[in-house]
């Protein structure tokens, strides 16, 4: 093809004119800059572990690690029920305050369900309590779901809504007060519940064995499953996933159920770990799980993102305090730059969005179909 | 430039004028080099078929667009029309084909959108611009409130403040594209009185019409337009419909014709007395009683203007919207209440007819968007088997040959042509029995309409029914077995196109079957 035009330049102001420095990978061309820009919030881990590292002796020792790779593990299996929603296009506020009921539910259950008309004290076992806390946080997603399927209430508004309303019955269950030492007792056939989030498995907290099978769970589903696919195409677009055939209203609703059992799961960890629940549990932390998922690539507008991202972008997040922590950083501080490494995850993800356009828009220009018919592609 | 103080000879005298316009969108040349003259006092009307270049035109002189190469000149000097803004500072107005109205203002604040009246430099003066919005309604013999939000009143009444948003700009140059699309007759009428009386005080009309006749009867000058060539020029008092439609038609540029079959198997859709409600105005029929047998390898043609309900027939048979009554059967199964995925494993599936919004995700891949609809077939137990969906989109891509680096391409990294490839070899990755398409070759070039149409015409042949919406006669007579021609809703027509000629089809496309009454409902 033949332009006679200087540059058409379809869809941008400003091409960039530099000459990126290119090599190959399996065959393909790359350049530099945008290896960089596509690794970053990879390289952005790398770079805090050896800035911490240098600063205090302690941070990369093996107990450090394990203990803060266990406090990513809790925003980590957040936002990998997060990022379903986000994929889809929507936003799920009220995880944090399904951290907190899960956990309620399960100090009620484990201190004994006062039944005053049989005048007996339940005391069920632990897998049916952690069933039941299950269950609850997945239904928060669904009652999440269905406002925004059946009443079209916005995802924001309505996940704001639950966010209180779940926050409340917590309260309202416990009273307000914190269910303490859950540990159980062996003549009621009740222990256990501390081994979720304080045992450990070859030396590895459960809890990040946990967020291990969440991760894997998730990565199956997203890219081997229609459901996964469904969930990226009704992201991407809504409409042309509907009149594809995707069972758009049935995605929308699972992905909220998705997050409010990776929710539950969340608080069932924490509070076996504290052995002790508290209404208050998971104040905020829906913001951390947005955060992780914003600094690994996902956008907010759906259709775009994808697990490792994620993982990585809960232990940028999770590093990030505790190396804070570590270094001895006062604690205004720790939110201010935590709010600033989010914000600049997303300036370096328009950016990126910005070149692949650009890119994509000057392929498009070269790619005419307007050759003859008859030599079919290759 | 001076301006004469009478009108005496107003059509002499030219306002605006654009030398050597062409305008390019990737290797599509939309505009090939056009000089055009608008006069003061006159209303110069454009013909040419949709794609002829028409709107490209106007929206350079409006300063949406701007041209790849050539210059415009207002009042004897060269300008550059940066934007809109830019465009009616200057005094060039446009009222927009689609309509351009925030539906969730009202009509007053919709007319000063952008230049409100200002009272002390910071409060919106409202009581002005309310006197003023009364006053432009009052013109345009439309008794609106004011206040009424533009969400609540229906079509035409909001193309009236389109066009009185248009008027409140005190153009100098006013373009009109397609402005009575949805307006009644006796609105229509209103319209040309205003427009009567705009020329009278020396404004420059630019009118864009498909309604040949309606056109005809407001022109002073008239500008033919087609394959984005300026073809022809003429006086009024020198030209007559037969005149336009002869130099919009001119030699078959583009020969699509592909080889059809000429025996048909059995009927495969049949439709009876379909009636689709209008989606913005359930008072209103989009498709009114409308009957069809299709068979199995046959191609027919829906034929008409906008808005003759030709995507809500075709989007109501995809079950995107539902049919208010009537039936519709697929080989010898009736159709009612299904979903769209029951549809489509059925065997009627839609290649749609914006392909942006409705036919790609953009997000994914070209593998991932061509196996989107066909996804459940490669599930083997609980997950998408990854070779036998690579096969298949592997094998579709080369199908209908689309030229891309591969399945793992981005969506976005194809050309036109090659997305609509891409969601016809979709929607045909889905086994479809009735295969519909709702105008497929908008928007993309010459070399890709002819593989469009080659693709439709084998698909036939393999034994589908198509069914393929269009509103560009020459794919209607080349591309198909049977043209319908639609208008209001309802069949006007059926042409066979061996014998049938492009401007019967124009003039069937431009008469209704009655007279739509009670157009204020």
């Amino acid at each position: 093809m033949t332009v006679t035009q200087p540059r058409p330049a379809p869809a941008g102001d400003q091409q960039p004119p530099r000459a990126p420095r290119r090599f190959s990978i399996r065959g393909n061309d790359v350049d530099l800059g945008s290896i960089l820009l596509e690794g970053r919030a990879f390289i952005a881990l790398i770079v805090l572990i050896i800035i911490f590292s240098a600063l205090s002796d302690s941070f990369l020792s093996v107990n450090n690690m394990i203990t803060m790779t266990k406090h990513v593990a809790y925003n980590a299996i957040l936002a990998i029920g997060m990022l379903f929603v986000i994929l889809k296009g929507g936003i799920d506020l009220s995880i944090g305050s399904t951290v907190g009921l899960s956990g309620v539910v399960a100090g009620v259950l484990l201190q004994g369900l006062q039944l005053n008309s049989l005048d007996v004290v339940l005391y069920p076992q632990v897998w049916v309590v952690v069933l039941c806390s299950l269950t609850v946080g997945t239904l928060v997603g669904f009652i999440n779901g269905t406002l925004v399927t059946r009443f079209g209430v916005a995802p924001f508004i309505a996940t704001l809504g639950m966010l209180y309303v779940a926050r409340g019955a917590a309260l309202l269950i416990s009273n307000g007060s914190t269910y303490p030492k859950l540990g159980g007792d062996p003549e009621l056939g009740n222990t256990g519940f501390n081994l979720i989030g304080g045992g450990r498995i070859l030396g590895v907290p459960t809890a990040i064995w946990i967020m291990v099978v969440f991760a894997l769970i998730a990565v199956f589903v997203l890219r081997k499953t229609p459901f996964g696919r469904w969930v990226y195409a009704t992201g991407g677009n809504e409409r042309a996933a509907e009149l594809a055939g995707v069972p758009v209203r049935k995605v929308k609703l699972r992905v909220y159920m998705i997050s409010g059992f990776c929710a539950a799961t969340t608080g069932l960890i924490i509070s076996s770990e504290l052995t002790s629940a508290a209404p208050q549990l998971g104040e905020t932390f829906e913001l951390n799980a947005i955060a992780a998922c914003v600094i690994g690539g996902a956008a907010l507008t759906g259709g775009r993102g994808n697990v490792r991202g994620v993982l990585v972008g809960a232990f940028v997040i999770g590093f990030l305090s505790d190396g804070l922590v570590i270094v001895g950083v006062s604690t205004f501080w720790q939110i201010t730059i935590k709010g600033a490494v989010i914000i600049l995850a997303v300036m370096l993800d328009q950016a990126q969005q910005r070149i692949k356009r650009s890119k994509n828009a000057a392929l498009a220009a070269a790619n005419k179909s307007s050759g003859p018919p008859a030599s079919p592609a290759a | 430039m001076t301006i004469p103080g009478t009108r005496a000879q107003p059509s002499t005298d030219v306002v605006m004028r654009a030398i050597g316009i062409a305008k390019s969108y990737g290797a599509t040349q939309a505009l090939k080099g056009v000089d055009f003259e608008i006069r003061r006092g006159t209303v110069t009307v454009l013909f040419g078929e949709n794609g002829a270049g028409k709107s490209t035109l106007m929206k350079i002189l409006s300063g949406v667009e701007s041209p790849t190469s050539g210059l415009l000149e207002l009042d004897g000097e060269e300008v550059v029309l940066r934007n809109t803004v830019d465009a009616s500072a200057r005094g060039i107005a446009i009222i927009h084909q689609e309509l351009s109205l925030c539906a969730n203002l009202s009509v007053r604040d919709n007319i000063f959108m952008g230049r409100e009246l200002v009272r002390g430099g910071i409060v919106v003066n409202e009581r002005q611009e309310t006197a003023e919005t009364l006053t432009l309604l009052e013109r345009l013999e439309e008794s609106l409130n004011p206040k009424t939000l533009v969400a609540d009143l229906r079509l035409g009444q909001q193309q009236v403040v389109e066009i009185a948003r248009a008027l409140a700009g005190e153009a100098r140059v006013l373009i009109m594209d397609e402005p009575t699309s949805a307006l009644s007759g006796s609105e229509v009428e209103v319209l040309f009185r205003v427009i009567h009386e705009l020329t009278a005080a020396g404004v420059a009309i630019v009118y864009i019409s498909h309604h040949l006749e309606e056109a005809l009867e407001i022109a002073d000058h008239a500008v033919v337009f087609r394959d984005g060539a300026l073809v022809a020029t003429g006086e009024r008092a020198d030209i007559d419909l037969d005149w336009v439609i002869s130099n919009m038609v001119g030699r078959s540029a583009d020969d699509l014709s592909p080889d059809l079959l000429t025996e048909f198997g059995d009927v495969v859709l049949s439709l009876r007395d379909i009636t689709v409600a209008d989606p913005t105005n359930p008072a209103r029929l989009s498709v009114d009683g409308f009957s069809l047998d299709v068979r199995a390898g046959e191609l027919v043609c829906l034929y008409g203007l906008m808005g003759a309900g030709r995507t809500e027939l075709l989007e109501a048979l995809a079950g995107r919207v539902p049919v208010q009554s009537g039936t519709v059967t697929l080989k010898g199964r009736l159709i009612t209440r299904e979903s769209i995925a029951q549809r489509i494993d059925l065997g009627l599936a839609l290649v749609p007819e914006d392909r942006q919004r409705d036919g790609l995700v953009q997000t994914m891949s070209v593998g991932e968007n061509v196996s989107l609809a066909g996804l459940l077939s490669f599930v083997k137990g609980l997950w998408i088997s990854t070779p036998g969906e690579r096969t298949a989109v592997q094998q579709e891509i080369s199908d209908v040959r689309v030229k891309t680096a591969g399945p793992a391409a981005a969506i976005t990294s194809l050309s036109g042509g090659n997305q609509q490839k891409v969601v016809i070899g979709k929607v045909l990755l889905t086994a479809p029995e009735v295969l519909l398409l709702d105008e497929p070759t908008r928007g993309i070039d010459v070399g890709a309409k002819a593989e469009i149409f080659a693709l439709m015409a084998r698909e036939a042949e393999r034994g589908l029914g198509v069914l393929f919406a269009t509103s560009e006669v020459g794919e209607a007579l080349n591309a198909a077995n049977r043209v319908i021609v639609m208008s209001k809703g309802r069949i006007v027509r059926e042409f066979d196109p061996r014998t049938a000629t492009r401007e019967e089809l124009m003039i069937a496309s431009g008469e209704s079957t009655d007279e739509e009454t009670g157009a204020g409902a």
